[in-house]
């Protein structure tokens, strides 16, 4: 069993960078993003509460599918697409080796 | 008392969640009297908005709470101190006095006097999510309301309703009942607001009293000073434009810091720096408790809220009777004893 991940994230300015994740620590991509710096605020802690740990899944990993939680949040949240997720509701496990993400655009930024 | 006057109290505490809730009863323990404040029209914070229903399983003591039992508990427990509170205002501006004391005024212009402020604000003030239209803040009321406040505004008009969540549908099926001519316009095919009013809309929309258009969303307005058409696009790129008076973006509230921001408080990552020794901040007079601060070792635990407020009041009781000698005491030694507002 893999006990690291590796995750490619592409950041809101197109900056990509190659992140080494545990999967024995119960992580999801949102608390992943925050402890790496990278620009994700996770307001609501991983509710599925607020979208500001919407991403854009890039690869064709299959994922388990979003929750109601997930998906009442997402109807709510900008820029979505066919591919958007949001970051805390996904956890690191092996399966997600070489995923690829990108962070979906901030609302605030309007 | 005239209206007019301020309300004056000796702990004013900007957040009525449960941070700012517990503070009410430690300081009332020391015969200090609270005020709060809160943009949401009810106590209880996240915890009554967002998620009422959700239980909570780290509060000592209670092995399960409903977030919103959590509330209705801590008013009880706060009832004999009673507390005033100024809901569905936002904090506004804050002022310092000749006497040291501070004003601090809301957007209605309610204004408030104490000596110790306690922000408890937890993640900011809910306000309307606003979508990503550049020139939106051209037609906020001029034919853009993220909320509504009288329905009648809208009586015999176009409006455009966006989002698919309880508000948009409960307000197109209102508005649509009542002589508005309704355009809804929603991210996807299925609604996830209430069964019944799913319903009642799909219902509508057979008729012809709702035009139902799925899969799209607003992405442009436009209009002369005031909203005259909306671009909405599908997810199929076609762009339809719709003229419309109302444009009406129903997409929930998302927290912000607010004009707390310009209060000369340091900050970090939208955080207010304290000192652990009593959650001061760097104003003298001004807390910061809850999930609002932030300090090495932070953890945006309600408990954490709650020892924040119990230290806090103790430096704040320095402020509301200066000379006067704290003594400590237990509950269990000298039980609760209420006070009522100075008259």
């Amino acid at each position: 069993m893999k006990d690291i991940i590796q995750i490619t994230l592409y950041d809101r300015q197109g900056e990509v960078h190659h992140l080494e994740a545990p999967t024995d620590m119960s992580l999801n991509l949102m608390e992943l993003c925050k402890a790496c710096d990278l620009p994700v605020k996770g307001t609501c802690g991983g509710m599925a509460l607020c979208s500001t740990c919407h991403l854009y899944i890039e690869s064709d990993h299959e994922l388990p599918e979003a929750s109601h939680e997930e998906e009442d949040m997402m109807d709510q949240a900008f820029f979505v697409k066919e591919n958007s997720r949001l970051g805390c509701q996904i956890k690191i496990t092996e399966r997600l080796d070489g995923l690829v993400v990108r962070l979906a655009p901030e609302d605030e930024e309007f | 008392m005239n209206s007019r006057d301020p309300i004056q109290t000796d702990l004013l505490i900007i957040g009525a969640g449960p941070a700012g809730l517990f503070a009410v009863f430690e300081a009332g323990l020391l015969k200090m009297r609270c005020h709060l404040i809160d943009y949401l029209p009810q106590p209880g914070g996240q915890l009554t908005e967002i998620y009422p229903k959700k239980p909570i399983y780290d509060i000592p003591g209670l092995p399960s709470v409903l977030a919103g039992d959590l509330v209705h508990n801590l008013m009880e427990q706060i009832a004999p101190f009673e507390p005033g509170f100024t809901l569905g205002e936002r904090a506004e501006t804050i002022e310092k006095q000749e006497d040291g004391r501070f004003m601090i005024t809301t957007d209605k212009g309610t204004q408030h006097l104490a000596p110790a402020i306690a922000i408890a604000g937890g993640l900011g003030v809910f306000e309307p999510r606003k979508p990503p239209i550049s020139n939106i803040a051209e037609f906020e009321d001029n034919g853009v309301y993220y909320i509504v406040k009288d329905p009648a505004d809208f009586a015999n008009k176009k409006v455009v309703i966006a989002g698919g969540g309880d508000s948009a549908l409960d307000w197109a099926i209102y508005l649509a009942e009542h002589g508005s001519e309704i355009t809804m316009v929603h991210r996807r095919t299925e609604f996830r607001g209430a069964p019944d009013s799913v319903e009642k809309v799909e219902h509508l929309a057979t008729t012809g009293q709702i035009k139902l258009i799925t899969n799209a969303q607003v992405i442009g307005l436009t209009g002369n000073g005031k909203l005259e058409t909306v671009t909405i696009s599908a997810n199929d790129d076609q762009e339809v434009i719709v003229p419309t008076d109302v444009f009406l973006p129903l997409f929930g509230l998302s927290p912000k810091l607010g004009p707390i921001a310009g209060w000369g408080l340091e900050l970090d990552k939208n955080a207010i720096v304290v000192n652990t020794l009593d959650y001061s901040t760097n104003v003298a007079g001004i807390y910061a408790i809850g999930d609002i601060n932030t300090y090495p070792g932070k953890l945006k635990l309600i408990l954490c809220g709650f020892h924040e407020a119990t230290l806090m009041v103790q430096s704040a009781f320095q402020l509301a009777f200066p000379g006067k000698k704290l003594s400590f005491k237990y509950t269990t030694v000298t039980g609760i004893e209420g006070i009522h507002p100075a008259s």
